[in-house]
């Protein structure tokens, strides 16, 4: 085995490592001990994780096995890393981004109390070390066991300042709703293994591929685990139905929300189907399905982001819109096209996270933008790096957006015309409420108090480091998939991914790939324009009709209430009021009643009458001697 | 009938109704009397089956000493009708019950034995006697026979120890 | 007699004395009624032992003085019965004493 496999057991010790110090010892480290501990094992991995991409980049793959974690007659699960493209490719972006957010942090952060600092990393450690987890997990089972450590993370860092009631129900909304995608992912666990004898991905595809069609493996059984697979994904990437806590989770710090919902956990969705791409290949219903799930999601979510005030809302929306693209990928069979877009993803959004993080520490804490405005000249690097990522994410050449969004798009055109048509209107409202996100923030007049504006400052260096980094991997992250239409052979990510996942290769001419493309800048160059017209002098106008809809977010978190949280409440009480008194306590405390009941009775046999002592002699002798001669034959 | 079979059914008549007579009876000397025309019953019994020394010594022991002494100490007592302790009604019913049911348990269980058809030998044989019974007794049981003479010394130091008034 | 008939005699008064036992209330009544029992004992033994006699002597075996164990039993019976009566009429004369009364009911301090 390379010697670089080998250190792979480093790359999530090193974050467990910097868990455990800054955790035990919160109350005796200082900030710059606690920030340095967290921010060094990250380093830390991200080198090991290079050293291992160079290995994988020259075709190396294997599977690292530590210790069997289950080993019982008939299934052995071991705990193990699989090693290849696609996992190197996360190790990077996990370790990479988780670095540069550790270090914006530092100084972000910097207004807690030490024991709470020192709390702040050893979670984002934690977190760290759970996603590495997921991704190094050569079984579904460790995959789970990262699934399961990353929404508890999320629930601890949204809930981190849990003082605050709204932000602990925040964490209560993420983590329940991850659960019941969780529960699907169980059941789809359980049926692998009692279909395959394995939980292993080699094994599991290797059956799934040679048995597929027979009775050992029939469609129903692919239908079935592809779907609860899917939907354990919804649940932690955020897709329809299971999709209104990422907007809530927003309570939490700006770094979190960059780094948890931006760029790493919600993507450990997209990362579980394109690792199962060889059962999702065989899998055309679910794959349809996903498609349609995805989209809706996209052009949802995109829709309520038009009308959001509230700046980390807006990238909340359109974080979930985004994974709906992906998924739209996914279920159009372009597994590469949706990795592409994770990478390109965690770039630009985090890169946004980050900023409008600036911009909240500027404005001292205000996040509400229409209290915004004009705040260009005082942010230079925030404005610029945050107008980097808003062309990104709109999609425009030669930024990394416009790549993983074409190749999207392209596939979407291939599979299903109206899908595009759809997916290229939601592209447009993503360009838009961008834009008007930037203009409303940058442009303009300041519209806030004066005690603000005389608090405006560039973030310090620690902060805007990371915003300089992201803002060029924005720019020429996306130079490693270059189609093929553009520049002959530059499309490495497909050839590196090529061996994990197997990308349907449709031909179309060239022509019509410039025709798309062309369509898709022209047409988001428009909106950009139309948005600078309309935003240019902000004016605060109440919504009406259909905008009043998509403002309050289609009413769909008031839906679920009724729907499903009332009732449930419901249930709970009529269970503790009315069941619980009279069954169960009715129950256990009989048991005790009987028992006083039957003591007190049996008490009177010891009277102290020598004359009843006589009585019970000879009443037992008798019976003796009945059993004696008579049953006892 | 022979004269040793008549003989036996009036003397187990006798037997069986003096007993009932000494449990129901109310005065308690009544029931004194009863009891030893119980022992002379049974002594019939033994004499019928030619046991002559145990005979004797019933009556006696059991007739002559024993029940001497429970006169003694009724009349110590000088318990009569009167003083007669009141029954209780339900413990009465199952104390007969219990009793019947012994009764009826014990006959069932020993009636069908294969020692049904023997016979004990009546008006004759040896190990009534005195004679045999004496020699029996100083030569195989000389032990036990010393030892019960240590018993009934303790008893009488018993006796007078617990009895004293002190 | 057929052995059986001494058995069933003994029986009955055995049970007659244990019903006097377990329902009389007077504690002399129940000491006599225990003598009554071991009397019926008593009979049954005798009787056997001359079972033992008459079988010994039908099947010609020489043995000295078949059966006379059963009543060699029932003499140290007797003894042992006359020592009982006597320590157990001196508790009861001390019982008097203390609570003037021989009622059984009174003595339940077992009960502690």
């Amino acid at each position: 085995m390379q010697s670089s496999f080998q250190l792979a057991f480093l790359i999530p010790l090193l974050p467990l490592i910097g868990f455990l110090i800054n955790g035990l010892g919160r109350n005796q480290l200082s900030k710059q001990w606690s920030g340095l501990i967290g921010a060094g094992t990250i380093m830390g991995s991200f080198l090991v994780s290079l050293f291992i991409f160079q290995s994988v980049e020259s075709g190396n793959t294997a599977v690292v096995s530590y210790f069997d974690f289950i080993r019982i007659e008939g299934l052995r699960i071991p705990f193990a890393f699989q090693i290849d493209a696609l996992s190197s490719l996360f190790l990077l972006i996990i370790t990479g981004i988780g670095f540069l957010i550790h270090v914006y942090s530092i100084s972000y952060m910097h207004e807690e109390s030490s024991s709470s600092f020192a709390r702040y990393f050893s979670y984002l450690n934690l977190f760290v070390f759970s996603m590495l987890l997921l991704v190094l997990g050569s079984n579904y089972v460790v995959l789970f066991i990262g699934w399961e450590g990353v929404g508890l993370c999320s629930y601890l860092l949204i809930g981190f300042w849990f003082k605050n009631q709204v932000y602990t129900k925040a964490a209560n909304k993420a983590f329940i709703m991850n659960r019941i995608g969780d529960l699907a992912f169980l059941l789809a666990i359980f049926w692998l293994i009692i279909k395959t004898g394995s939980a292993s991905f080699q094994e599991v595809f290797e059956f799934v591929q040679g048995n597929q069609g027979t009775e050992k493996f029939t469609a129903t059984d692919i239908t079935v685990v592809s779907l609860l697979l899917f939907i354990g994904a919804t649940g932690k990437s955020a897709q329809l139905p299971l999709y209104t806590w990422l907007p809530d989770a927003m309570a939490g710090p700006t770094p979190v929300s960059a780094l948890i919902h931006a760029a790493t956990m919600v993507t450990a969705g997209i990362y579980m189907i394109a690792r199962s791409n060889i059962i999702y290949s065989l899998a055309p219903f679910t794959l349809t399905l996903i498609s349609w799930v995805g989209l809706a999601t996209a052009l949802l979510a995109a829709t309520i982001a038009l009308r959001q005030y509230d700046i980390k809302k807006v990238l909340a929306y359109s974080t979930v819109s985004q994974l709906g693209f992906m998924f739209l990928a996914l279920g159009s069979g372009a597994y590469v096209a949706a990795v592409f877009h994770v990478l390109t993803h965690a770039f630009f959004k985090a890169l946004l996270f980050l900023g409008s993080g600036s911009v909240i520490h500027a404005m001292g804490g205000e996040q509400d933008i229409r209290k915004m405005g004009g705040l260009s000249g005082k942010l230079k690097i925030t404005y610029v790096t945050f107008l980097i990522g808003c062309l990104a994410i709109a999609g425009l050449p030669p930024l990394s957006g416009f790549f993983s969004k074409d190749a999207i798009l392209l596939s979407a055109f291939l599979h299903q015309p109206l899908q595009y048509g759809i997916a290229l209107f939601t592209a447009f409202l993503t360009a838009f409420y961008m834009f008007r996100l930037l203009f409303l923030t940058f442009h303009g007049s300041f519209r806030g108090t004066a005690e603000q504006q005389a608090h405006l400052h560039e973030s310090p260096a620690l902060m805007t480091i990371p915003l300089i980094v992201l803002a060029l991997l924005s720019v020429v992250g996306g130079w490693i998939g270059i189609p093929a239409v553009l520049m002959h052979e530059a499309d490495w990510l497909g050839s590196f991914l090529a061996p994990v996942l197997s990308s349907s290769t449709h031909e179309v001419s060239h022509a019509t790939e410039w025709m798309l493309m062309s369509l898709s800048v022209v047409g988001v160059l428009l909106t950009i324009g139309f948005a600078w017209f309309l935003f240019r002098n902000y004016r605060e106008r109440e919504s009406k009709g259909l905008l009043r809809f998509f403002e309050h977010k289609w009413y769909v978190d008031e839906l679920y209430d009724r729907l499903i949280v009332k009732p449930i409440f419901y249930l709970g009480r009529l269970l503790k009021e009315w069941v619980e008194p009279r069954f169960i306590d009715a129950l256990v405390n009989g048991v005790g009643k009987t028992v006083q009941l039957a003591g007190r009775q049996i008490r009177f046999l010891q009277s102290g009458q020598i004359g009843s002592y006589v009585l019970l002699m000879v009443l037992a002798m008798v019976t003796v001697l009945l059993v004696q001669f008579f049953i006892r034959k | 009938m022979s004269i040793s079979a008549i003989l036996f059914w009036v003397l187990s008549v006798a037997a069986l109704f003096s007993a009932l007579m000494v449990v129901t009876s109310r005065n308690p000397i009544h029931s004194v009397i009863w009891l030893i025309v119980t022992f002379f019953a049974i002594s019939g019994h033994y004499i019928l089956l030619n046991a002559q020394f145990l005979a004797i010594v019933n009556i006696i022991v059991y007739a002559g000493a024993i029940m001497v002494l429970f006169l003694f100490v009724i009349m110590l007592m000088n318990l009569n009708k009167e003083s007669e302790p009141a029954r209780h009604r339900w413990l009465q019913l199952a104390g007969g019950v219990s009793g019947g049911a012994l009764l009826l348990v014990l006959v069932a269980a020993l009636k069908d034995t294969e020692l049904k058809s023997q016979q004990s030998l009546m008006l004759e044989g040896n190990t009534g006697l005195i004679k045999t019974l004496g020699q029996e007794l100083f030569s195989n049981y000389v032990i036990p026979f010393e030892l019960s003479s240590i018993l009934f010394l303790s008893a009488m130091v018993g006796a007078v120890l617990i009895g004293k008034k002190d | 007699m057929p052995i059986n008939y001494y058995l069933f005699l003994a029986i009955a008064l055995f049970s007659i004395g244990v019903v006097g036992v377990l329902t009389r209330r007077n504690a002399i009544i129940i000491f006599m009624c225990i003598e009554l029992m071991l009397n019926a004992v008593n009979l049954l033994l005798v009787a056997f032992s001359k079972m033992h006699y008459k079988q010994a002597a039908a099947a010609a075996i020489p043995i000295a003085n078949p059966g006379i164990d059963g009543q060699l039993f029932v003499f140290f019976i007797m003894v042992v019965a006359a020592a009982e009566v006597s320590v157990g009429l001196a508790i009861i004369v001390m019982l008097y004493r203390n609570i003037h009364s021989v009622d059984i009911n009174f003595l339940n301090r077992l009960k502690h």
